[in-house]
């Protein structure tokens, strides 16, 4: 192997990730006086949450009455009861606190009419414990995620932040079962570089590219996730895949349920509305979980459309163009882009499309990565944190609700930043780590850099993305479970026969995709199989085999662990059923009816 | 001339928007090595717009100001499919 200079950057904290989670992170920590450097694969005001345009919650009680216990609530009946109910009440008391700071930092929301914020109503969100609607979620137009992005951004400059853009971390320094930093590769000179600090922070978001069809950006590779994994540590339920019913075929962009509230329609292969049987009251207008089961058993059944006989239709031509147009015009362009369909004369090729992952790097409402030692489900690795949806905190639980999410991002990112900010000293020592503890990850670069097997990344990229479509989607069962378990330790056995055919070290996307690939793999082979493993039903996690949410035994998060051959296995933690203290009532398990 | 590598072109194709990571992916593959010098320098200017002004542009009917973007932009949707 070639022997590589690594340069070394020492500082307080790293965070890795500038989407909303890492940047707010990195503000809190350069205010706090840690010297902070953020890296980052992507110029930070690209980051996916560009895309979040719905708006973040708070009980603010701006448009009406509302309470933060109300949301408290919601969130928890939201996450089938799997959401750890301390780190939900702390959200959602911090919510108030964290979009006002928000305001002061200049994020343009959009007003009412005597200038307070505005907030408007979204699903699962209620007042007095589902009684009444709540208008809890506050926007910046429809540009919230980057109206955040880059006010957040202003600030960490503001405050002196160091950022290292257009740098991939690759792996996680680790001595003694402690993160020491990460190793990552400057993309434009191809140099490899050690950033050194008392603690790592991972704010690297999803990894919905695991899937054939999801909305995500192609950036999101999981990266945080893949790290982890490889450092011997576990991710937690990664079963739970939020998907959203309407994605086009193929590309992946989301047709909005508006499309469905101004009448739109589904069909299958026969041309029957099949909601109908489904749903026979709410029918193409039921939750978004129930359309996309009904959907997956359409297609399993062999009522799907096209050559696969792996999508369906949505039918919005029956409204008339005046509606279309008056009503949907963004869903226009966007079907005549992404489909090649004009709306107004042919139905939306669709399929159930994945949007969210609720699992990730197992935190304490601190941010602080935990596992499993010696009994102790709470044990915090040291100089490991997570933020944002790489982590698992969980405020999710096995189904999140939407306006949640950035709301996770904005008030975990400052908790991380205050614990560093309690816990370390500027300028401390940094124990600088042995060569031997950077060696495993930079023969592992050498070997992907020179990869000269038969198949390129993005045919073994296809092949787990179509697996994991098939195999792990929105309903599952165990035989197919256990197939795609299967077909998806060939695919990672796969990956020895990788083959990049650029050697070249300056933005070379060849190599940065197939390492890419390596961390959305084994992310797909814990999600596969933590879906196997799980036999109950709850949120997001549907199981045709076991229909009904079993409390007794699996009210627990799961954790897994994935050696190099593929092999996982897995432990649990509790879930979290008591609050914080005495300001609130604990909810203690029931059904899940809307 | 944009003065970047082929492979830094590519990676600033990467957008937070999965819509816009689409279109300007593939008018880089398709449109890209049939046009002018001076529309590849357009290209390299669009990538530094943000994500939001771009999807106004390509997603949303606004038309940018500048007559050069204007048609970079038609031909990046003549390259959709």
């Amino acid at each position: 192997m070639k022997a590589y200079e690594l340069i070394d950057h020492e500082c307080d904290v790293i965070v890795v990730g500038a989407g909303g989670a890492g940047l707010r992170a990195t503000m809190g920590l350069a205010e706090a006086g840690l010297e902070t450097a953020c890296i980052t694969k992507v110029f930070p005001t690209r980051s996916h949450t560009v895309a979040a345009q719905g708006g973040i919650s708070a009980a603010l009680s701006n448009m009406g009455e509302d309470d933060w216990r109300f949301h408290f609530y919601d969130t928890i009946k939201g996450s089938d009861w799997l959401g750890d109910q301390d780190a939900i009440e702390f959200m959602c008391r911090e919510a108030a606190a964290a979009v006002i700071e928000l305001e002061h930092f200049g994020l343009p929301f959009s007003r009412t009419e005597d200038g307070r914020i505005y907030q408007r109503p979204f699903g699962g969100m209620t007042t007095h414990y589902g009684k009444g609607i709540a208008q809890r979620t506050c926007a910046a137009a429809d540009r919230t995620g980057h109206a955040m992005l880059h006010t957040l951004y202003q600030q960490c400059l503001k405050h002196n932040a160091k950022f290292f853009i257009e740098y991939f971390a690759m792996d996680l320094i680790m001595e003694q079962g402690e993160c020491r930093g990460v190793l990552a590769l400057d993309m434009a000179t191809g140099t490899l570089h050690r950033f050194i600090g008392q603690a790592t922070i991972l704010a690297t978001g999803g990894y919905g590219r695991t899937y054939f069809s999801c909305t995500s950006a192609h950036t999101c590779t999981g990266d945080g996730g893949g790290m982890a994994l490889r450092a011997g540590l576990p991710l937690q339920d990664m079963e739970f895949v939020q998907f959203h019913p309407t994605g086009i075929y193929g590309a992946g962009c989301l047709i909005t349920e508006g499309a469905r509230g101004e009448g739109g329609i589904l069909r299958n292969s026969n041309g029957e509305r099949f909601m109908e049987r489904y749903a026979p009251n709410a029918k193409d207008l039921a939750s978004r979980d129930v359309v996309s089961r009904a959907m997956t058993i359409e297609i399993r059944e062999g009522r799907g459309v096209g050559a696969d006989r792996d999508h369906l239709l949505l039918h919005l031509e029956h409204l008339g163009p005046d509606v279309i147009h008056k009503r949907l015009p963004g869903i226009v362009e966007t079907a005549m882009i992404f489909a090649g369909v004009d709306v107004t004369r042919a139905p939306i090729p669709v399929l159930p499309t994945v949007h969210y992952n609720m699992g990730g790097i197992p935190c304490n409402l601190h941010g602080e990565a935990l596992t499993v030692r010696d009994g102790d489900p709470e044990a915090v690795v040291p100089g490991l944190m997570a933020v944002g949806e790489a982590a698992c905190v969980s405020v999710h639980g096995a189904n999140r609700l939407g306006s949640n999410s950035l709301l996770d991002l904005v008030v975990f990112g400052r908790a991380a930043a205050t614990r560093c900010a309690t816990l370390l000293r500027p300028g401390s020592s940094r124990t600088k780590p042995a060569a031997a503890a950077t060696a495993a990850a930079v023969e592992r670069f050498d070997r992907v850099r020179y990869a000269s097997g038969s198949r390129p990344t993005a045919a073994i990229r296809d092949e787990m993305q179509r697996a994991m479509q098939k195999d792990a989607s929105v309903f599952r069962n165990g035989t197919i479970l256990a197939n795609g378990c299967k077909r998806l330790r060939q695919t990672f056995a796969g990956f020895a026969d990788l083959r990049t055919s650029d050697r070249s070290l300056i933005f070379n996307t060849d190599l940065v995709e197939a390492l890419e690939l390596d961390n959305l793999l084994r992310q797909a082979l814990v999600t596969i199989h933590s879906a196997m493993n799980r036999t109950e039903s709850r949120g997001a996690h549907a199981r045709e085999d076991y229909p009904e949410r079993d409390d007794v035994a699996w009210l627990k998060h799961t954790l897994a662990w994935v050696d190099d051959q593929g092999g996982v296995r897995f432990d649990y933690r509790p879930v979290h059923l008591q609050t914080l203290g005495g300001d609130v009532e604990s909810i203690p398990p029931r059904a899940r009816t809307y | 001339m944009t003065g970047m590598a082929p492979g830094q072109l590519r990676w600033r194709c990467r957008r937070g928007m999965k819509e816009l990571d689409l279109l300007l992916g593939r008018w880089l593959e398709r449109g890209w090595p049939l046009a002018d010098a001076v529309t590849q320098g357009t290209f390299a200017r669009l990538l530094e717009a943000q994500d939001p002004e771009i999807a106004a542009w390509l997603l949303g009917g606004v038309r940018p100001d500048d007559p050069q973007l204007a048609a970079l932009i038609d031909d990046i949707l003549r390259h959709r499919n």
